[in-house]
């Protein structure tokens, strides 16, 4: 049945693909409107919308966003410095997503690594030479990370078991087990707060030039380009790509997809760790006890709005960093509740998902 | 059971319409004419079984009388008038209940829930009143159902009798039973047999949907033979009676896989088979389970240049041999030899760098990646090989030449090498799939179904393939479901039945009288026992 259909399209497909060219892109400048400016410009209207109904100037709003976030400079490397864990989670969720593993449990991996590389660094201050210190965080973080893991990846990889549920409960578990740690093991003696040690500022990841950002944000871009270069010129990353694809082609090429899958699950929770780590090892210096800013769960939008490209990832990184620096002083200075920033965020999500749809009825349509 | 028919025949007017009549009908898909002109009669009191191979017609036929598909031309008669049914409720409501394959009951209601189903929401399942029927419908069909039961905890048979139940609580004329042997022991098939002559005895018609021959003779009154969407003939219950067992099968088998009148005869091609063994396979068996047919001591042996045909009918472990030969499925036991190397332990990347290719009859679902372009899929069986990696970095250059030269060998019809696979036709995908399957030191390719799906000029096409690729002295292991396919071009044709090889045979082109030995051993027929009597 699907025969004649493919027939039809592929030898249309030849037929127009020669005269086609400028109509082609002219149709793909539409999609990006109806896909992503669009959606924005729709959100930011919404919210403006929600703002003057509570009797807030929305363009005073946007402007002090626009002002603390990007035209200030001590806001500008607040927005770049956190940037950073948010980096380092795309890198897991690129490496997740174009494997077809819907790790949705990156915030257990990122707070079990936090909690892991605030409870070893501040110790190893002094034993070790300071970058050392710093590399044994982080691959620590990274371990741990991949670690928490293994459950779902070999429920997944030997039982078929459904990963998304299976990463989202040891995310719950993972966020009270990291809270516990703090609270009876890595607890800092000398404080009432129920944190880990604080590694001191001087030991923790240089600070870019003559600047705060940490480079944490170096570490974090680093880490988003090798690994779309990995998922998309090596063959590591065609097999990953290709199992995430078509299992039963896979197996059929003779990929081993049981083992790849748990090397996904490694190391897209590997970065997630490392994510956890750079904002300890860079920003925090420490962790406390009821700490859990949901990153994970944030960058999630965002890689799927970049399809999973790594640049596209980055700039998006950057808009959404700086849309929550500046939305929370915002907020202060106009005296609306801290919350709105999460108001904002939602309606983007919800123009991003109606633009998806509107695009996917388009296409259907042009069939 | 044949001699259900004599009570009957006072019920059944053998002249005139039946209560649902098909008149001339014909369905066409894309590419496939499903129900080519047919047009048959379904009498009350009579248990009218359709047989036929798998792609013979019959599901669209049910699917036509359910109400689920209508026909492209002809039309259907009730009671003598003509009439549409344009949804499946208004099939139910012309008294035709279907009996699916796959259960559609809903496995986590109880048995009472599943039976009221469809009732108007505001009314109270009539408990009462159900159960006085299904004690009147276990006196006379012996359908024993426990109304409290959770039906996804009953067996299969008992999930069948459900529904054959819930057509009779409907008050059905019809009901079409579909492969409705298929998930049941033999013990409970009997028993399913024994029903259908009750519900026949009380005056239903059952259309009894079935592949398999003896089930036919034995439950029918009237069989109708599909073959590839046409009538291929048909025995009435006055000449089924007069038949022994033998003699019904005999005919049946001839009905099944004789030549059809006006098909091409391909002139048999000439052999290219030499002397050396290639592939040898050793009492191969695999582990079977619910889903899966196991394969039982399987042994053949493949020369260099020679064509093995492995016949069939669908699903009898043709494409299990084809996984376990590529190194897709584990063996329980047995041995695989390819150029007297034993590989029984080689991965599936190994046995290809050997030389052992597979063609597999699922280019979409397994053969490629949908949403990849053709130059990635080109080389999915080779990811990480040089020269298209090195390092386990890509070149790009090189993978996209690769791909044009493969288009431009193979005649793939496609815009470019960027193109995602998924868009191409079938015919365009195999081709693509077969230069893959061929490139490099290619010594035995198994080739599963190659031209199914495909249409008639790929066919053609790919059967020349076939035959050069056999020609250059590589080994070809070609299973298909298509005789005419495999007398045109084997040397030898293996036949599997039910997990085993049944037997080979030499193509030694003596045409008719072979193409009914083979029949006769795709449908499970003892090659011995027949030759004894």
């Amino acid at each position: 049945m699907t025969m004649e259909t493919d027939v039809n399209s592929s030898s249309a497909g030849t037929d127009t693909a020669g005269v086609a060219g400028p109509v082609n892109e002219r149709s793909a400048l539409q999609r990006l409107l109806t896909v992503t400016v669009g959606p924005i410009v729709a959100a930011f209207l919404l919210s403006a919308i929600i703002l003057a109904m509570v009797g807030v100037n929305p363009l005073t709003y946007y402007g002090y966003i626009l002002e603390r976030s990007l035209f200030s400079g001590l806001g500008l490397e607040q927005t770049a410095t956190r940037m950073a864990p948010l980096l380092f989670l795309c890198a897991s969720l690129i490496i997740a997503f174009r494997a077809g593993i819907w790790n949705l449990g990156t915030d257990g991996q990122f707070l079990l690594g936090a909690v892991v590389s605030a409870a070893t660094a501040p110790l190893l201050v002094g034993v070790l030479p300071g970058w050392a210190v710093l590399a044994v965080g982080f691959a620590l973080a990274a371990f741990v990370g991949a670690v928490w893991s293994i459950i779902p990846a070999l429920l997944k990889a030997y039982q078929g078991v459904n990963e998304i549920i299976t990463t989202l409960m040891m995310s719950f578990l993972g966020v009270l087990m990291a809270s516990t740690l703090v609270k009876l093991v890595f607890r800092d003696p000398n404080t009432t707060v129920p944190q880990t040690r604080t590694l001191p500022v001087e030991d923790r990841l240089p600070r870019l030039f003559e600047t705060s950002i940490s480079s944490g944000l170096v570490w974090g871009l680093v880490a988003v380009l090798l690994v779309h270069l990995m998922m998309t010129r090596t063959s590591f990353g065609l097999r990953l790509r290709t199992v995430g694809a078509n299992p039963a082609a896979a197996s059929h090429a003779g990929l081993s997809v049981p083992l790849l899958t748990l090397a996904t699950f490694g190391l897209s929770a590997g970065f997630a760790g490392l994510s956890g780590a750079s904002e300890i090892l860079g920003v925090a210096g420490n962790v406390r006890a009821n700490w859990n800013p949901a990153y994970g769960l944030m960058v999630i939008p965002l890689v799927f709005l970049a399809r999973f490209h790594g640049v596209g990832a980055i700039v998006l990184v950057f808009f959404y960093s700086a849309l929550l620096i500046g939305s929370e002083s915002a907020a202060r200075r106009l005296g609306v509740p801290q919350d709105f920033t999460l108001v904002l965020v939602a309606s983007l999500l919800i123009c991003l998902g109606l633009g998806e749809y509107i695009d996917h009825h388009k296409r259907k349509k042009e069939r | 059971m044949a001699n259900a028919t004599d009570t009957l025949a006072n019920l059944s007017p053998e002249t005139g319409t039946g209560v649902i009549g098909v008149h001339g009908v014909t369905k066409r898909f894309p590419g496939v004419i499903a129900v080519n002109n047919v047009s048959l009669n379904f009498y009350p009191g009579e248990v009218h079984v359709l047989l036929g191979e798998n792609g013979a017609g019959k599901s669209t036929l049910v699917g036509i009388l359910a109400g689920l598909q209508e026909p492209d031309e002809g039309h259907l008669s009730l009671n003598g008038r003509e009439a549409r049914l344009a949804s499946p409720s208004a099939s139910l409501e012309a008294g035709i209940s279907t009996v699916f394959q796959h259960s559609m009951l809903v496995p986590t209601l109880t048995v009472l829930e599943n039976l009221t189903l469809g009732a108007p929401w505001y009314e109270r399942p009539p408990r009462a009143e159900i159960a006085a029927r299904m004690d009147e419908l276990q006196r006379d069909f012996a359908l024993s159902l426990p109304l409290d039961a959770i039906t996804g905890e009953l067996s299969l048979g008992q999930q069948q009798q459900i529904e054959i139940a819930r057509a009779l609580l409907r008050n059905s004329k019809v009901v079409i039973l579909d492969e409705a042997t298929s998930m049941l022991t033999p013990q409970g098939a009997e028993e399913l047999g024994a029903r259908m002559q009750k519900l026949v005895k009380s005056g239903l018609a059952v259309i009894f949907i079935t592949h398999k021959l003896a089930e036919a003779y034995r439950f029918g009154n009237r069989i109708s033979v599909l073959k590839q969407g046409a009538l291929a003939g048909e025995l009435g219950p006055e000449e089924l009676k007069a038949m022994s067992e033998e003699q019904a099968v005999d005919q049946i088998v001839r009905l099944m896989f004789g030549r059809a009148a006006g098909a091409t005869s391909s002139a048999h091609r000439k052999s290219s088979a030499g002397e050396q063994t290639v592939l040898k396979v050793q009492a191969l068996s695999t582990q079977g389970d619910a889903d899966v047919m196991g394969l039982a001591d399987i042994s053949l042996a493949l020369r260099a240049g020679e064509i093995l045909g492995v016949a069939g009918i669908d699903g009898n472990g043709q494409k299990q041999l084809a996984e376990a030969l590529a190194g897709q499925r584990s063996l329980i036991a047995g041995r695989v030899e390819l150029d007297g190397e034993d590989i029984t332990g080689a991965s599936v990347a190994q046995r290809r760098r050997k030389g052992l290719r597979y063609l597999t009859d699922d280019r979409l679902a397994e053969g490629s990646v949908a949403a990849f372009p053709i130059s990635e899929n080109a080389v999915l069986k080779d990811i990480g090989q040089s020269p298209f990696w090195v390092n386990g970095i890509e070149r790009p250059q090189r993978i996209a030449q690769h791909a044009r030269d493969l288009i431009a060998n193979f005649s793939v019809r496609t815009p470019g090498e960027t193109t995602p696979i998924g868009r191409l036709s079938g015919g365009n995908i195999q081709k693509l799939l077969l230069g893959r399957e061929l490139f490099g030191e290619a010594r035995v390719v198994v080739f599963n179904k190659p031209t199914y799906g495909l249409d008639l000029q790929n066919i053609e096409a790919s059967r020349k393939r076939i035959a050069e690729i056999a020609e250059r002295g590589l080994g070809v292991l070609l299973i298909s479901t298509d005789l005419d396919e495999l007398l045109a071009l084997s040397d030898r044709i293996a036949v599997m039945e039910g997990g085993r090889v049944r037997g080979t045979v030499e193509n030694d082109g003596s045409g008719e009288a072979l193409r009914l030995r083979i029949g006769r051993m795709m449908a499970g027929e003892d090659e011995n026992k027949r030759a004894a009597a």
